[in-house]
């Protein structure tokens, strides 16, 4: 009797996983690269070049799009197909519909980066993007809805492994907050212009809720799916606490919803809304750290892996930085401290602190655990890993130690009274102390971005590697026939 | 009857998995966002708070803030700080922002906050500082922004960006009988600057009247941006407003 066996690329539909990884490194390069791009403008304001397709006000949305959607939103395409068909043992059910999530995803990402350069813009933060494409997004997120669940519905085991309760909890929270943050009508049918739906502080509530949210969601729980699959595999051990990632599933989906407008702290936003926000804040912390240490505990027993691996070193040093800023986050939420935070620079530090040190690195230790898997090969250089590694790290530390300085500074500045009761500085005097710390940054990005460039160069060179390897085999396979045959 | 309640029943059941998620990130949004529309004081309407539309040279003004992404920069709400109501003015009202679709209050100060910028400075000042800002204010990090100077204002689609906001409730008027109801709320004058037929004329009218960008020849970009800039927190008359009704709201 004859025996077929299956190889694990047939079984599963790798090609859209393969191909959604190397779009998130590409967006990575890109999108990192503007960031160090506008944040040398602000040390170095000839950078702008006097024109409108090099200032900053077009360029920023570019960089927060080409980060945020590009890279995490295909590294979690990626990693949410890989995740849901290793852990229901079944291939994505319809490679038409995976195709389509990945063609439209990206077609969404250029089309923002162009229009916003051109100056076509909703004005929201992290929202920008004119109705149009709003509308080719909801469409793509449907598409993955359905082949998301669809594939989860055809499972061969009884459970739902913790990995896609995150990734679902992800998919439905984005299609809610997207749908509800873009309402608008569109000056025409031909016009890329539309006015949103509501106004003032009924906007700015609604902008914050999706703002925030989308750290929550897009930025967070997604990549807890991540952690949740990927960190178990690179340990080599079961999930720390099965008790724990169920409390902090529900107990993190329902709070992150309430704490949107703990960025409208002493605005014209009724107080009753943004204390309840600092609130769940506060209360968040609670959730934010079982997901950390579940996370970090799973490592408990091979911690020795943190010296030998630097993949590991990547995953665990994630949960630290999602540690850390779940940690301040909570407390920029305080409205004391938020007196003294919002408005500065502190606010971007904390972004970074979570966005490069947190979903940034989850994402590079989970695809450089995966990618080899894919490719069925090793990595062309764990030497490489490694120094990608301490280039992430330092470039992170750079970064927010700039931040939390200027962003202090800026606050201390702004609130500062001589003898007399008057101000003591004009603003522009704070503008002036901020240069250094501007520079700073720029170069805490630079090494970041040299460390994804370098990661970039060794990943090319393991498809490539992997490519040879099969040709090899394949000859050699040939070979044999041949000998046989004779 | 008691029932043992099992996570497994969810982790094992995908269609409950969605509904109680679903529900689960649904309530905070309902609890915040709802009530702000239902809630008569959220938006302050007292004594001397008689905020207007934005006329449709002020609109494309807004209009081109938003293009060039000021919002990343400047702030349009003040607090109620002492240093800033030193700095800026008054805190900012909800009232004050009540047409803006949409809110630009922003998160950032890389510059100064703009919510009450209106009139602190001279035309020219806006329009040499927007050209050039550093030969202004030499610490300055602020891009240059020449092209506004020489590109002219597309007015085409005026009339069709006013009924736009008219759709999502600004007060501009189409019919006669709108007019008539805006000239009750806002006076004579206003109301004819918020009919949308008469908008093009309006528009061309109030920059060759104010000759924003110190140039007469044709309305442009400029001469749209400062004129929202000029009309930056300068609707409220606080001499008017008893503080004690805005605390009320807040």
């Amino acid at each position: 009797m004859a025996i077929t066996t299956f190889s694990s690329a047939e079984q599963y539909n790798f090609e859209i996983v393969k191909k959604f990884s190397i779009m998130a490194l590409v967006w990575a390069v890109v999108g990192m690269f503007a960031g160090v791009y506008i944040a040398s403008e602000l040390a170095w304001p000839f950078l702008n070049f006097d024109s409108p397709y090099f200032s900053f006000g077009r360029l920023r949305p570019v960089h927060t799009s080409a980060v945020i959607f590009g890279f995490g939103g295909s590294a979690l395409f990626a990693t949410s197909y890989y995740v849901v068909q290793r852990t229901c043992q079944t291939r994505l059910i319809s490679d038409g519909m995976a195709s389509f999530t990945f063609w439209g995803w990206q077609t969404v990402i250029v089309l923002a980066a162009v229009t916003y350069v051109m100056g076509y813009t909703q004005g929201r933060e992290y929202a920008e993007m004119v109705w149009p494409i709003d509308i080719l997004i909801v469409v793509v997120w449907v598409v993955y809805l359905i082949l998301f669940v669809g594939t989860i519905m055809r499972r061969r085991q009884p459970h739902i492994y913790v990995a896609n309760w995150f990734y679902l909890a992800f998919i439905l929270a984005t299609a809610l907050l997207h749908t509800f943050n873009n309402l608008a009508v569109p000056v025409d049918l031909f016009s890329l212009h539309s006015y949103s739906l509501f106004a003032g502080t009924q906007d700015a509530m609604t902008q914050w809720w999706y703002g925030h949210n989308a750290v929550g969601f897009f930025l967070t729980a997604a990549f807890l799916g991540m952690m949740y699959y990927f960190v178990p595999k690179q340990a080599g051990r079961p999930i720390y606490s099965y008790r724990l990632s169920i409390i902090h599933f529900w107990a993190l989906g329902f709070m992150y919803m309430w704490v949107g407008a703990h960025h409208l702290h002493w605005t014209a936003l009724p107080d009753w809304t943004s204390t309840l926000a600092a609130t769940f804040s506060i209360l968040l912390l609670m959730p934010s750290w079982g997901g950390m240490i579940n996370g970090i505990m799973t490592l408990s027993g091979a911690w020795d892996k943190l010296r030998t691996d630097p993949i590991m070193r990547f995953l665990i040093v994630a949960l630290s930085f999602y540690g850390m800023s779940t940690f301040e986050g909570p407390m920029m939420s305080l409205k004391e401290v938020n007196a003294l935070s919002h408005y500065t620079d502190w606010t971007i530090g904390h972004v970074h602190s979570g966005a490069l040190g947190w979903v940034a690195m989850i994402s590079f230790g989970s695809l450089y655990h995966m990618i080899p898997k894919l490719w069925d090969t090793k990595l062309y250089s764990i030497k490489l890993v490694d120094v990608h590694f301490w280039l992430a790290t330092i470039g992170v530390l750079l970064y927010i130690i700039a931040m939390w300085i200027s962003g202090i500074t800026q606050g201390l500045m702004w609130r500062a009274f001589d003898d007399f009761g008057n101000l003591q500085y004009s603003f522009v005097e704070s503008v002036a102390a901020m240069m250094p710390f501007y520079a700073m940054r720029a170069i805490g990005g630079a090494f970041f971005l040299a460390g994804v460039v370098l990661m970039a160069y060794n990943i090319a060179m393991t498809i490539h590697q992997a490519r040879k390897e099969q040709a090899e085999l394949e000859a050699k396979l040939a070979a044999k026939m041949a000998a046989m045959s004779a | 009857m008691q029932i043992n309640f099992k996570h497994e029943w969810i982790e094992t059941n995908i269609g409950l998995m969605l509904v109680l998620t679903m529900l689960a990130i649904s309530v905070g949004g309902l609890v915040e966002i709802a009530p702000l529309f239902f809630i008569d004081k959220t938006v302050e309407k007292t004594e001397g708070i008689n905020v207007r539309p934005y006329t449709p040279l002020e609109q494309r003004g807004r209009d081109i803030y938003i293009r060039e992404g000021c919002y990343t920069c400047h702030s349009q709400m003040i607090r109620p700080f002492r240093d800033e109501k030193l700095r800026y003015g008054h805190y900012s009202l909800a009232a004050e922002s009540q047409y803006d679709h949409p809110f630009q209050w922003g998160s950032k100060r890389t510059g100064p906050d703009l919510a009450r910028v209106g009139g602190k400075y001279s035309n020219e000042w806006h329009t040499q500082h927007m050209i050039a800002p550093r030969s202004m204010v030499p610490e300055s990090v602020m891009p240059n922004y020449p092209w506004l100077q020489t590109t002219m204002l597309d007015q085409s689609d005026i009339a069709g960006r006013m009924k736009a906001l008219r759709a999502v409730g600004v007060p501009y008027s189409l019919t006669e009988a709108e007019r008539e109801a805006n000239i009750k709320k806002f006076g004579e004058s206003v109301a004819a600057q918020l009919h949308i037929p008469d908008a093009n004329r309006n528009l061309v009218a109030q920059a060759n009247l104010g000759n924003y960008d110190g140039n007469k020849a044709g309305v442009s970009e400029m001469d749209a941006l400062v004129a929202y800039l000029q009309v930056l927190g300068t609707m409220v008359d606080f001499t008017k407003v008893n503080e004690d009704e805005l605390i009320r709201s807040r």
